[in-house]
């Protein structure tokens, strides 16, 4: 059993690429559980076809405490016998989701989630890593694969070297390690080279490119994922490949992050970012056009 | 008999038990260790206290819950106090403290309950405003006639976030009755210190001045920091009485809310505890203009002083009457001394309580004839120190936040015939040999406090100095 994680900005595309990805996993037999990570718990709708499935600590609250649950209340098995299930949280803004993820992951394992006739198990993680509740599924024996999906803009990057500063503090004490980048394309310029490029800096690999294509959200209109909604599409290749790419990935490193400083210069290199002018740093619009008419005159 | 250690000896004391520290950690004990010096005016930077303490060490000191709920809120008696959080904090705080109370359990006096919110790990993940309000209400419910509720924060409520200041507005209207949230989480500073500090706050916006009071008297005063351990306030209230003042407020042991609610009315704050009060009393004196004092009723020497000090702030009526109070208890006082200071004569303590007491205690001490040689506060600030050289003999070593290891080794050094510090210090000191009082419970004895407390505590003295078992032992000093 191979278990892996998938970090990401928030709103990259997290939920929506790990659950194609599984569902081209599960169509080429492959025995896969999902574990949503997520308090919005909408990491398994689109193999479910459901809003959003029962939660582990949702039911636990229902039920007085995770003592009282059974793993059958909690697992439900969708589209290729894909097993899914959520964490679940509080509503924003109150309580610790954190904790719900320890406590949910430590219950799968206590009640023998992790049944040896699994190849997969895909944790589908909050896009934050706020604190340690969000680490849980790279601490030991847990998840020893990191996939994060990026795309070519600014502020993915960034949470995608800061991903990698995560992975370094567990990779030195445990067996965790970087699979490579998903780059869930944006269209902005020259993305693959982008991402090529932040991927060597960071010691891994661009896995596969996934082009943007309309047909991912009219799957998602129906909570299916392409493969299933129609596996003649072009898109359906792509996370078959993706899917193939990753069921053969020996490619496993301890990431390398770079400085705030180098990865600025890389964004600079590929034009997304101004070269600093240092002139203007901590002046007022007033004092900057005084000082346009200082210049002036 | 032991011998009180000259200035060199105590110095050489602290190097040598400091010698087997890394230098890290002995850096940081030696700000913490002090021989006295009585000529000087301020400790200034000789002495450091209220620091964190040493990871790795044994400290003897609380958290801040327990100086909010264990020491200013809990002794509230017709409140509910909830417990907020798991069930651990609330459990081994319960009945703890020996703060006496007049009343009837679930009537008109709740401090001998155990109210928790018994958080679980649901409600750390959804977060337990919803459960407070339930129990608010259940509280309400089963007690009619409670007269205000605090919620004492444990750690989990501060790191959850949970807004137990919006629940206890809303369920204040809703219930009709104060409701007061106290951010006392256990992580919060260095002590039980901030709680004490966190809880003068919370009274100060939560009870203070929100009641006006039936009647006042120009000799309405309000004691600040006596709990009543073992009837302290009592028998200090006695004393007052009889020299003609009205106690208008027992902050906290043995109150009510209301008397808190209305103390804003009085004409002179007398503060015993410094260390846990001293914020409210100056709160008072700079929004209402009411003067505060510190006293100390241990010991016939330091009342007499006292009540001279307290009636000086009044008319000539109560200056006759506090001279008559000392005429009056001056034969029983001579005849408690004549009986006990023959048996304990020259004898030396050593202590290590709260904030408060090592100092306070000494004078009743002397007037037995006994000396005190060490001294160190759990979480006393620099200005308890300051109070405390001026009433400490020269070379007394002082220790602040002393480590199990400091305090052992530095009693087998000093040999004293007695030993008075908490619980967790009273048998490993016993079984080295030492005869030990607890000073913060009173060793389930008591009052203290008074001229009827002075009574108690020279028997006690006597009893654990005397106790013929250490005849029956030889200290490990003695088999060298």
């Amino acid at each position: 059993m191979r278990q892996c994680a998938i970090y990401g900005k928030g709103g990259i595309g997290k939920s929506t690429t790990t659950q194609n990805l599984v569902a081209a996993m599960a169509e080429a037999k492959q025995r896969v559980m999902i574990v949503g990570c997520d308090p919005k718990a909408d990491s398994t709708r689109l193999i479910l076809h459901a809003k959003s499935q029962n939660t582990v600590m949702e039911l636990a609250a229902k039920h007085g405490s995770v003592e009282d649950l059974e793993l059958e209340d909690v697992m439900q098995t969708g589209f290729g016998d894909v097993k899914c299930v959520e964490a679940g949280g509080p509503e924003p803004g109150v309580g610790c989701a954190g904790r719900g993820v320890i406590t949910a992951i430590n219950f799968l394992e206590e009640e023998g989630a992790y049944t040896p006739d699994l190849d997969f198990v895909f944790y589908d993680v909050l896009g934050d890593v706020v604190c340690g509740g969000f680490a849980m599924p790279i601490r030991e024996n847990k998840a020893e694969e990191i996939y994060i999906v990026v795309s070519g803009e600014m502020m993915a990057m960034y949470a995608a070297n800061n991903i990698c500063k995560g992975i370094m503090k567990y990779a030195a004490t445990g067996k965790v390690r970087l699979g490579g980048l998903i780059c869930n394309s944006r269209n902005t310029d020259r993305e693959i080279d982008l991402i090529e490029a932040l991927a060597r800096k960071l010691g891994t690999q661009m896995i596969h490119f996934v082009p943007r294509d309309n047909t991912v959200q009219r799957a998602e209109l129906r909570r299916m994922t392409v493969v299933e909604y129609d596996p003649k599409a072009k898109q359906a290749d792509e996370y078959r490949a993706l899917a193939k790419k990753i069921t053969e990935n020996k490619n496993l490193v301890i990431p390398t992050p770079i400085t705030m400083d180098e990865l600025e210069e890389l964004l600079m290199e590929f034009g997304i970012m101004e070269e600093e002018n240092t002139a203007i740093v901590g002046k007022t619009a007033a004092e900057e056009s005084g000082l346009g008419q200082a210049a002036s005159a | 008999m032991s011998t009180r250690m000259t200035k060199e000896a105590a110095e050489t004391a602290i190097k040598e038990v400091l010698s087997v520290y890394p230098a890290v950690s002995r850096e940081d004990r030696e700000k913490h260790l002090y021989v006295n010096d009585s000529s000087v005016e301020s400790v200034g930077s000789c002495l450091s206290a209220n620091r964190k303490s040493l990871p790795g060490v044994m400290t003897i000191r609380g958290c801040a819950y327990a100086g909010s709920k264990g020491v200013v809120w809990g002794p509230v008696k017709d409140m509910v106090h909830i417990s907020h959080g798991p069930v651990g904090c609330g459990q081994y705080s319960w009945g703890t403290r020996r703060n006496y109370a007049t009343g009837q359990t679930g009537v008109d006096n709740f401090i001998v309950m155990q109210i928790t919110s018994d958080f679980s790990e649901k409600d750390i993940v959804f977060g337990g405003d919803k459960k407070l309000e339930g129990l608010l209400r259940e509280i309400k419910e089963m007690f009619p006639l409670a007269k205000g509720i605090s919620i004492q924060s444990e750690c989990p409520v501060g790191l959850i976030g949970d807004d137990i200041e919006a629940v206890a507005k809303r369920m204040t209207a809703e219930l009709g009755l104060p409701i007061v949230p106290v951010r006392c989480e256990g992580f919060r500073g260095v002590s039980q210190s901030l709680g004490h500090h966190i809880a003068n706050d919370t009274v100060r916006d939560h009870v203070l001045g929100k009641t006006e009071p039936d009647t006042t008297t120009p000799y309405d005063v309000a004691i600040l920091g006596d709990y009543n351990i073992g009837g302290d306030a009592w028998a200090s209230r006695i004393i007052l009485e009889e020299m003609g003042l009205r106690v208008v407020a027992q902050w906290s042991g043995d109150a009510t809310i209301k008397e808190m609610q209305s103390s804003h009315k009085a004409k002179l704050n007398l503060l015993h505890c410094y260390r846990s009060m001293n914020y409210i009393a100056r709160h008072m004196e700079e929004k209402f203009g009411i003067p505060w004092m510190e006293y100390n009723f241990f010991g016939p020497s330091k009342i007499e002083d006292s009540v001279r000090a307290v009636a000086a702030k009044f008319d000539k009526k109560i200056q006759d009457n506090a001279e008559k109070v000392i005429a009056k208890h001056k034969e029983r006082m001579a005849e408690v001394v004549a009986a006990f200071k023959p048996r304990l004569e020259g004898k030396k303590v050593m202590l290590y309580v709260g904030g408060l007491r090592p100092r306070h205690v000494i004078g009743a001490f002397e007037d037995l004839g006994m000396e005190v040689v060490g001294l160190g506060y759990e979480f006393g600030h620099n200005d308890d120190y300051d109070r405390t050289i001026k009433e400490a003999g020269d070379a007394t070593l002082i220790y602040d936040d002393v480590t199990a290891y400091e305090l052992e080794e530095f009693t087998k050094r000093i040999k004293p015939d007695l030993v008075g510090s908490g619980v967790k210090e009273k048998y490993v000191l016993q079984k080295m040999g030492f005869p030990f009082r607890q000073m913060h419970s009173w060793d389930y004895s008591g009052p203290y406090h008074g001229y009827d407390g002075f009574e108690v505590f020279a028997r006690d003295m006597d009893m654990a100095v005397n106790a013929p078992v250490f005849k029956t032992t030889t200290p490990p000093w003695k088999t060298a």
